[in-house]
């Protein structure tokens, strides 16, 4: 008889091992999957993009002799102080309790070496990250955790928060395991119970109590400190609109790459936009306003490299935020603890479960022994050489694109390479003059 | 009496006149005179003074107030006394919704009625309605204690933590997780205290009020409790 070739096994597109993993841990524990970080998937990103640099049309910049400036300005709209920075990376709002003491205060010790500011986060603000951080910026969330007065007084800027990349829509959520001592007076609440942060502010609504709830923080702070409004990437458009409206300093964009402590993994994957699409939308509601430049626009959201930043900021950005590297530059994720991510379940570089607390590196954890392992002065540094390099490689293309500032990158500097991203970035596809939706083929 | 024409003078005038007092001031008595409806009036004080607003004041009167007693002869609107540190709001009218939003310490009596969400999130605030407080008030509600002489509106304490609630009228209905408790002699005293903080000792007795609090069932996650969520 003669033996045929059998079909090899064949694995669905649809239902694939890891999908069908899910559906069989969801049958078995009756729970969604919680974890930290940022959206997985892949999306249409930075890599899309490509810089075109000089030609005969325009001349390039001498890498080693001639300048090309970092600074940034925000706040420029209607505080009396506004924040000057020396390079337009900044630390995102990372909360105490989500991280340990420590790690805030290396936070605060990268960002204060390298001329740039850190962000408190939902649980209030510590003395480690106000001690160490010479530009701090204060979240007024909705949980209001730890909010009061005189640490509204001793920021250098308020930012309201309204949503997040990770979780447009959703609040915070720091799990029983976390919620030490410490932590729990942070928050008026008992030790060892699930803190979940509200969705919404309790005490506005909407665009216009939006705009007289900053009245009143601009009342409280004698309107001296920027006021920035930090909003999910849902409706970039409109939210950065409403923003400018209510009397904001400065608008915070964050696409879905942006991580969070906590969420179900649910609305991580799948609510939300990438920052790709969310940046050209916000620059035309600034520019339709006649606001670019004016009212400063902050984007964050899968900011890796000194290119990222480069192309954010030829998008129309002022500055971008770090949050997910600035945790991976202190030493989250390292593969010298694969041994033990190894007993967590996990391998390095996939660890997300910060909410149970038993961070290997020690970053995100309440618990002492692991916390012991961070060494916060050498964390600091890290994180410097880190926002160095990035801000290093950004001057590299911005001078082979010939522009003295950091600012004059342009999306005329930039093509596409999928027709994805061009459509997102509104840029022309490589090679072509086509921007899908704005010019015909 | 110091007496600040809020119409002529504007709210930055005020607003920066009462942050300069630093407590080692003779100026410790103020007047608010043509407050219309302003915004933000008298937020972020931080003085042992006596403010009088001589009328009805808009969103965030007293906000983050510490130290300071504040008077509103009229109503408030929405979000008196939010995120209140210490010191006393004391309002003769009705308070709009979010009175006392957040708030840390202090005490705030309303003698009228609160709307919906009154000690929304508060942390350690102490609160006096003399009337009726809205729906949704006290939704997770961390800590301190609200005293209301009249009715509750539906959902009372929803997702409650540790506030302590006393209702002496009705509760239109209870939200998830917050549940009726026994008024122990310690209660007894708390109310009797309030109640005479709050100005209301002659319009109510503790012994007629009934106490809510959380049941502690919806604390950590438990999957079958997913319907309350």
């Amino acid at each position: 008889m003669t033996e045929f070739p059998k079909t090899p096994p064949r694995f669905s597109a649809t239902f694939t091992p890891a999908i069908n993993a899910e559906i069989r841990r969801a049958a078995a524990s009756g729970i969604y999957d919680i974890r930290g970080g940022g959206t997985k998937r892949h999306l249409p990103h930075f890599d899309d993009l490509l810089f075109l640099g000089a030609s005969i049309s325009r001349y390039p910049l001498e890498g080693y002799r001639e300048k090309c400036a970092t600074d940034v300005w925000l706040g420029t709209r209607f505080a009396k102080n506004p924040i000057h920075l020396d390079i337009p990376i900044t630390i995102a709002g990372m909360s105490f309790g989500a991280l340990s003491g420590p790690a805030k205060e290396a936070l605060g010790r990268g960002a204060t070496a390298a001329g740039t500011s850190t962000t408190t986060g939902d649980g209030g603000m510590t003395e480690e990250e106000r001690g160490h951080s010479k530009t701090l910026v204060y979240q007024y969330l909705p949980s209001r955790y730890g909010m009061n007065p005189d640490d509204l007084r001793r920021a250098d800027a308020i930012e309201i928060v309204v949503g997040q990349g990770a979780k447009p829509g959703g609040g915070g959520m720091l799990l029983g395991q976390k919620i030490s001592d410490r932590v729990a007076n942070m928050r008026n609440l008992p030790k060892g119970i699930d803190q979940r942060s509200a969705c919404r502010h309790p005490d506005w609504t909407g665009p216009d109590d939006l705009e007289i709830k900053i009245l009143e923080l601009r009342e409280i702070t004698n309107w001296e400190k920027p006021i920035y409004i930090k909003v999910g990437g849902a409706r970039p458009y409109y939210d950065t609109a409403l923003a400018v409206k209510a009397g904001a300093d400065v608008v915070v964009l964050d696409g879905m790459q942006g991580g969070t402590a906590a969420t179900q993994d649910v609305f991580i994957e799948h609510v939300g936009m990438p920052i790709l699409a969310c940046i050209p939308q916000a620059v035309k509601a600034l520019q339709d306003l006649g606001m670019h430049r004016k009212v400063q626009l902050i984007v964050s959201g899968g900011i890796r490299t000194g290119a990222d930043v480069a192309k954010a900021m030829a998008l129309g950005a002022d500055a971008v935020a770090i949050g997910t590297a600035a945790l991976i530059a202190l030493g989250d994720n390292d593969p010298v603890w694969e041994e033990e991510y190894q007993k967590l379940g996990t391998t390095a570089d996939a660890y997300d479960d910060w909410h149970e607390g038993r961070d290997p590196a020690g970053i995100t954890t309440q618990d002492p022994e692991l916390s012991k392992r961070f060494d916060p002065v050498l964390g600091g540094r890290r994180l410097k050489n880190y926002l160095k390099v990035m801000t290093l490689e950004a001057q590299t293309i911005a001078r082979a694109c010939g522009k003295n500032h950091l600012h004059n990158l342009e999306p005329e500097d930039l093509c596409a390479l999928t027709i994805e991203a061009a459509a997102m970035a509104g840029v022309p596809i490589a090679g072509t003059s086509w921007i899908p939706g704005r010019t015909g083929f | 009496m110091q007496s600040f024409d809020l119409g002529k003078e504007g709210l930055r005038a005020l607003n920066s006149s009462l942050h300069a007092l630093k407590g080692q001031t003779n100026m410790t008595a103020w007047e608010v005179i043509n407050p219309k409806g302003a915004h933000a009036i008298a937020a972020g004080v931080d003085a042992p003074v006596d403010i009088t607003v001589r009328g009805s004041t808009g969103y965030y009167c007293a906000g983050m107030n510490k130290q300071a007693t504040i008077r509103i002869k009229g109503s408030a609107g929405p979000g008196v006394a939010e995120n209140m540190m210490s010191g006393a709001v004391i309002i003769d009218g009705d308070a709009s919704q979010y009175a006392g939003a957040t708030g840390r310490g202090g005490l705030l009596v309303i003698k009228g009625n609160a709307s919906s969400r009154c000690g929304i999130s508060m942390k350690g605030i102490d609160i006096v309605v003399h009337g009726n407080i809205g729906h949704m008030s006290c939704f997770m509600a961390q800590s301190g204690n609200v005293v209301v002489l009249g009715n509750a509106g539906e959902a009372l304490g929803d997702s409650l933590y540790e506030a302590r609630i006393f209702v002496r009228g009705t509760v239109k209905s209870l939200g998830a997780d917050c549940i009726e408790k026994e008024m122990r002699d310690e209660h007894f005293a708390i109310v009797e205290e309030l109640l005479r903080r709050g100005e209301a000792d002659h319009k109510a007795k503790p012994e007629e009020f009934r106490r809510y609090g959380s049941a502690r069932k919806l604390y950590n996650f438990n999957i079958d409790n997913a319907s309350a969520y």
